[in-house]
């Protein structure tokens, strides 16, 4: 052997040692840096620490994602991808249509996946028939938080019509509060608007907003919803403007506002403040929505990496989708858990109602993806929603320029 | 060794030449393919789509907006950060007491980056909070000062924070101009009988020429790249309603996967940008001829 060859041998022997201690690394990209959600996420990294997998983290905050997303595009155009990021299910379909995601039926058939996780999420989660992400928990954005001693002091009940909110909202603000308590941001606005369509009927909500619909998009329906969001404009206080949606929940847990509408992450700042969910800010799902569902789902996208790290990516697939961490995560998060074989026993009642509702929405074919965030259309179709959702609810546009400006939008970013 | 000596200063400036051909002119020219691509979430140069994108961001209601707004913004911030930087700066030059600490009073606003300016402004005009609120609490109860809630005013909330900002810039500017003015003239026209307003009006003003110039030019490319004073102030909001060309850019390429629609308008700013400075450069190199 010559030297050089035995200098070869050497250097190979060095890396066939160093590769194993390289591929025990999962790097993932994420935007959980909140409190509770980075408690959730290190959950998980000591799980897989445990198993002997390495977490490399990659925490970008900021724009509910938009920075995460931005740095995973420079990172996979630059031909680094990460092992996994945290993505909404519309992104989870763009990059597996793109190609970059990589192939989870090996863990996700030994485990069952196809059975516990509700099949509106697989269409996400899977893509051509392939597992490509982990999905993580399910949001619910269409509840009314609404404030107990509020209720209680007037009578009020939770509204299960539109007729009985806005009678609601009258008394609120009879009494000198603020009924509707807004957040100013488009995605807010589009979030009562998706469970405006919802509640005059699922049927809308799927022609309208999941197929797009031209004919659909134009009908009474989408009318009425302009005309019932002009409604709620009225009982919204003059102020609320780019409000953030944590302050308008914190007015309904100070008092001062009656209801708002909002997705259950509003619970994290109920519980936050000391108080419980259910007690002293009660939950009720949107004004005609029993018995449907509006979900939005974190996954763990997997990228196509090397086989040196598919070992540790299936790890992280496996240990994402255990039901203890699914649990824990969603216990801290104010979701539910992706699989419906969870127990509730340790969650509120909100969420209970969630888990049980789900089982209703998904033996009815009334479960959808969440149109504000990221589950109903690719994020330019889902851009023109927003956009005629909040201009006309910040102008005085009438409901029926509302709806055919709608459906020019939604055909001119198809 | 003679080879060196002769072409040093080529050499040394090489390496800047090389980093702004690349990052600077490349990308530029890169911007420009994506944008006549049917890039959406990545860049893709396999379709094709021509001037499609312009015409697609031409027709864009939020484009629409953003035009206006920017000619609202850009008009009233060069023209107000103009006549108040050049009123300050012909009062502070007439021989004042304290005019060092008033000089650096009115140029501090420049110290701040507009992020600051945008949420401290962001505060003092909320009318829960700010101005209207401290008005009505001192008594005036009928104030009434909600601009940036309102769709059809709140740009003009960005006008005031921006000129705000700049203006004590300007003054600067036209400070160092006035006093790069030879004292002489100043005489000359008070023999001649001049009148002070006369004398500002027809002797000074003018001198200024170049001064202004820069100004508008400096202001100009501030007002096209105005991002980070909107994000902070209204976030765009209400609705959409103080979009910029800048926020539609970054809207429409991170955000929305529109990435050639997001080109096509970085493009379009690039030609706003150079309408106003060839004409600058012209007359710079007119001069120097």
């Amino acid at each position: 052997m010559t030297s050089i060859t035995r200098m070869t041998a050497a250097l190979l022997g060095a890396t066939a040692l160093a590769a194993p201690a390289v591929a025990a690394d999962v790097e993932v990209l994420h935007w959980w840096t909140s409190g509770g959600e980075a408690a959730a996420v290190s959950v998980l990294k000591d799980d897989l620490e445990g198993k002997g997998t390495g977490w490399v983290d990659m925490a970008v905050a900021g724009g509910g994602g938009d920075a995460a997303m931005t740095t995973l595009r420079a990172r996979v155009t630059a031909g680094d991808p990460p092992t996994a990021a945290q993505m909404l299910g519309m992104s989870v379909r763009e990059w597996a249509d793109e190609g970059f995601l990589g192939d989870l039926n090996t863990v996700a058939a030994e485990e069952g996946w196809d059975e516990v996780v509700p099949p509106a999420v697989q269409g996400f989660g899977k893509h051509e028939g392939k597992w490509v992400a982990a999905p993580v928990n399910m949001h619910r954005p269409h509840w009314v938080w609404a404030s107990a001693s509020i209720f209680e002091e007037l009578g009020l009940e939770m509204p299960t019509t539109w007729d009985e909110f806005f009678a609601a909202a009258d008394k609120i603000q009879e009494a000198g509060y603020v009924a509707v308590a807004q957040g100013g941001q488009a995605w807010q606005e589009a979030t009562v608007w998706e469970a405006v369509v919802l509640g005059i009927s699922p049927d809308l909500y799927r022609s309208a907003v999941i197929e797009a619909d031209d004919a659909a998009l134009r009908s009474e329906g989408i009318v009425e919803s302009f005309e019932i969001m002009r409604k709620i404009r009225g009982y919204v206080d003059p102020n609320f403007a780019g409000r953030d949606w944590n302050l308008a929940t914190a007015m309904v847990i100070n008092g001062e506002a009656g209801m708002q509408i909002m997705g259950d992450w509003a619970k994290g700042e109920v519980i936050n403040a000391g108080l419980t969910p259910g007690e002293e800010v009660l939950c009720g799902v949107s004004p005609g929505t029993q018995g449907a569902f509006l979900f939005n789902t974190d996954f763990f996208a997997m990228f196509d990496v090397g086989d040196d790290k598919k070992e540790a990516q299936l790890q992280m697939a496996s240990s994402a989708m255990s039901p203890e961490f699914q649990e824990t995560f969603n216990l801290a998060k104010g979701s539910i858990p992706a699989r419906t074989d969870v127990s509730g026993d340790n969650f509120d009642i909100c969420a209970q109602k969630s888990m049980a509702d789900l089982a209703e929405a998904t033996a009815s074919d009334t479960l959808f993806g969440s149109l504000a965030h990221g589950h109903g259309q690719p994020a330019s179709v889902q851009a023109a929603y927003l956009d005629v959702v909040t201009q006309h609810f910040n102008s005085d546009m009438s409901a029926e320029d509302a709806a055919n400006a709608l459906a020019d939008a939604v055909a001119a970013a198809q | 060794m003679r080879f060196f000596r002769t072409y040093l200063p080529q050499l040394t400036l090489l390496p800047s030449l090389i980093l702004v051909i690349v990052t600077v002119y490349g990308f530029i020219a890169l911007t420009v393919v994506i944008s006549l691509t049917r890039s959406k979430m990545l860049p893709r140069f396999d379709r094709w789509e021509g001037f499609e994108n312009y015409l697609k961001v031409w027709n864009h209601p939020r484009w629409e907006v953003a035009m206006e707004n920017f000619a609202i913004f850009g008009g009233l911030y060069i023209g107000l950060t103009l006549a108040i930087g050049m009123a300050l700066a012909i009062f502070l030059d007439q021989k004042i007491r304290a005019e060092g600490a008033l000089r650096t009073i009115y140029l501090y606003p420049m110290a701040l980056s507009f992020i600051v300016t945008g949420v401290a402004w962001q505060w003092l005009m909320a009318p829960d909070l700010g101005l209207e609120r401290a008005f009505q609490m001192w008594g005036w109860e009928s104030f009434r000062f909600d601009w940036i809630k309102q769709s059809d005013l709140a740009i003009y909330c960005v006008v005031i924070a921006g000129v705000w900002q700049a203006s004590g810039f300007v003054m600067a500017l036209f400070l160092a101009a006035l006093r790069g003015i030879n004292q002489e003239i100043y005489a000359a026209a008070r023999i001649d009988g001049a009148s002070t307003p006369r004398l500002y009006w027809h002797v000074i003003v003018p001198a200024l020429r170049p001064a202004f110039l820069t100004a508008i030019v400096v202001q100009g490319h501030l007002a096209i790249k105005s991002y980070d004073l909107v994000v902070a102030l209204t976030g765009g909001g209400p609705g959409f309603a103080t979009e910029l060309p800048s926020t539609f850019m970054y809207e429409f390429t991170f955000s929305r996967n529109e990435m050639a629609l997001g080109a096509a308008s970085a493009v379009m700013m690039l030609v706003l940008v150079t309408i106003l400075i060839v004409p600058y450069l012209y007359s710079e190199l007119r001069d120097e001829r």
